[in-house]
């Protein structure tokens, strides 16, 4: 243990030294601002929302469905930059700086040094992302006086899903330089991101096409499907056109959802953190 | 009890390359070998071998007694790699710190004092790394390798950015590790300081040991060089034996003798002989 919170440590300080914090507290701090910004305005115009006398759209609920499923977009993407700040050059990086070889020769051993940095980055961004995401539901609940029904499991799979970008961020770092780490990580996400709002444009037009490559890119990359579970659990109590407008829109939820995917996360991120453990054994430093 | 580092038929291929092709080498209780080889020779390599950085393609590498790269051979040594950095955020003492708490070693304050004496740095414990010189961080990197009392020393280029005061502190230091039953296995290019230290030398060459042996040994007699009335000469193929028969056939001869002196071989010559004069 005494080992393990050295190299937990060492890697707070690498990242303090380095300014992640620093970027990603500015980032945040911009977020938080403009977000407050898009809240108060919504909410002080929302009497100006006028629907057609025969459609009954709660508009306070789906301004705030709608809000809070940016916060949860911007909370991921800023803790996924965390996350991948902290993590993109852990062997490769930190290898071919001279950095790594004084660590591993050490009675400490590979596995040990890799889990305490995923263990390290993963109690930094969870941290951060719960705290991101607390304050996003303070601000609507301040200006808006508007709350999901849920708050703590959205929370909590934004976190998993960082979680599973830090495992697969070192995985990249044992196999690639730190800038083609980088780079393919944020692909990643990207790619996510993408296949879920096609999931929903596939939906909408009822494409079974895209719907299916949609249900394959989540089983693929879990992180973006618990993402669009959180999105669906906030507003899966809105029913009627309320509830369906918020479904068409790009936070409009999962379409593979629930235990099996949550449950698939967690043995995903196993596997991902077991092939980087068992990669960094057999590299050559 | 096993020796501090046995290699047998140690071999390691990257792609195509045979960087080592089946070396043998003990490192005995005590013992300083130093390892000398042009670039690319494979000391690197074997060095990293037996601290478990890279993984052989073939052959063993021991650790007294341990496979070298298991938990135990990596409690039993300490390793100065040759391109190596801390933390330039760290000072020297929390440097230190963070090797005491991976090697598991218990030494606290008082070792971290001894060891930044050892190296000439008692005053420099507060230092950041990055404020460190090259030779400073050197030196550092000796004594974080001394962290938790290793019973074998790896060095590779331990040397290489100190100044002729700081080299003579580090040899200094290598010689009372062997007084203290620490073996040590020195990979360096300064073949003056392998001669003035070291037990043992052993020659890499494309992989191969190409000669071993102590200074002594590898050094070969050059002849006699008598200085006379006449002048100085040197009688090629003579030995130490020869000289006081050498003398007395001078003395004979009516000569005056002022002095003799038997050549032999310098590291240096015996070196570039058996490298087949490979740049180093």
């Amino acid at each position: 243990m005494r080992s393990v919170g050295a190299i937990v440590a060492y890697g707070f300080r690498e990242a303090v030294r380095r300014k992640v914090f620093a970027v990603v507290l500015l980032l945040t701090a911009a977020f938080l601002v403009l977000f407050w910004l898009a809240n108060h305005f919504v909410f002080r115009e929302l009497s100006s929302i006028q629907p057609p006398n025969d459609v009954h759209v709660d508009t306070r609920t789906f301004a705030g469905a709608f809000l809070i499923g940016l916060a949860m977009f911007a909370t991921l993407f800023l803790g996924v930059v965390l996350a991948v700040f902290l993590t993109l050059g852990v062997v490769s990086g930190d290898a071919e700086r001279g950095l790594l070889q004084p660590l591993v020769v050490r009675p400490v051993g590979r596995g040990t040094l890799l889990l305490s940095r995923f263990l390290g980055a993963a109690l930094v961004t969870t941290v951060y992302v719960l705290a991101v995401w607390g304050i996003a539901l303070a601000i609507t609940d301040r200006t808006g006086h508007w709350l999901p029904a849920s708050k703590v499991v959205p929370g909590l799979e934004l976190a998993g899903g960082v979680m599973i970008v830090i495992a697969l961020s070192l995985l990249g770092s044992v196999v690639l330089s730190s800038t083609a780490n980088g780079i393919a990580v944020f692909m990643l996400f990207g790619a996510g991101l993408v296949a879920g709002l096609l999931g929903t444009i596939g939906h909408a037009l009822n494409s079974h096409a895209i719907k299916h490559a949609s249900t394959i890119a989540a089983w693929a990359l879990p992180f973006e499907a618990l993402y669009q579970d959180g999105l669906r659990v906030i507003a899966k109590d809105e029913t009627g056109i309320t509830g369906f407008l918020l479904q068409l829109g790009p936070f409009g939820g999962a379409y593979v959802h629930g235990w099996g995917i949550r449950v698939w996360a967690v043995a995903y991120l196993a596997i991902a953190l077991a092939i980087a453990l068992a990669a960094f054994r057999r590299r050559d430093l | 009890m096993p020796p501090a580092l046995a290699v047998h038929g140690l071999a390691k291929r990257y792609g195509s390359v045979q960087a080592l092709k089946g070396v043998d080498l003990e490192v005995g209780e005590g013992e300083l070998v130093g390892l000398l080889g042009p670039n690319g020779a494979g000391k690197s390599t074997l060095v990293k071998i037996a601290v478990g950085l890279v993984r052989p393609s073939g052959g063993r590498a021991e650790v007294a007694g341990a496979r070298a790269g298991s938990r135990v051979a990596r409690a039993r040594l300490g390793y100065l790699a040759e391109l190596f950095r801390f933390p330039g955020w760290y000072s020297a003492d929390e440097v230190l710190v963070l090797h005491q708490k991976l090697s598991g070693s218990t030494g606290g304050a008082a070792e971290r004092k001894r060891l930044l004496e050892l190296v000439a740095l008692a005053d420099a414990a507060d230092r950041r790394v990055d404020g460190m010189s090259k030779g400073m961080q050197q030196r550092l990197g000796v004594a974080q390798a001394l962290v938790g009392d290793p019973r074998l020393l790896l060095l590779d280029e331990p040397t290489s950015a100190l100044d002729p005061v700081g080299r003579r502190t580090v040899r200094l230091l290598l010689e009372r590790l062997r007084d203290q039953g620490v073996s040590v296995l020195l990979n360096s290019h300064l073949l003056s300081e392998i001669e003035l230290v070291c037990d043992r030398v052993v020659i890499l060459l494309a992989g191969e040991v190409v000669a071993a042996g102590s200074p002594a040994e590898l050094s070969r007699p050059r002849g006699v060089e008598l200085e006379t009335d006449e002048g100085t000469r040197v009688i090629e193929g003579a030995t130490r034996e020869d000289a006081p028969r050498l003398v007395a056939e001078a003395v004979a001869a009516g000569r005056r003798v002022f002095g003799v002196n038997v050549l032999t071989s310098t590291l240096e010559e015996t070196y570039l002989e058996a490298v087949g004069g490979e740049s180093s």
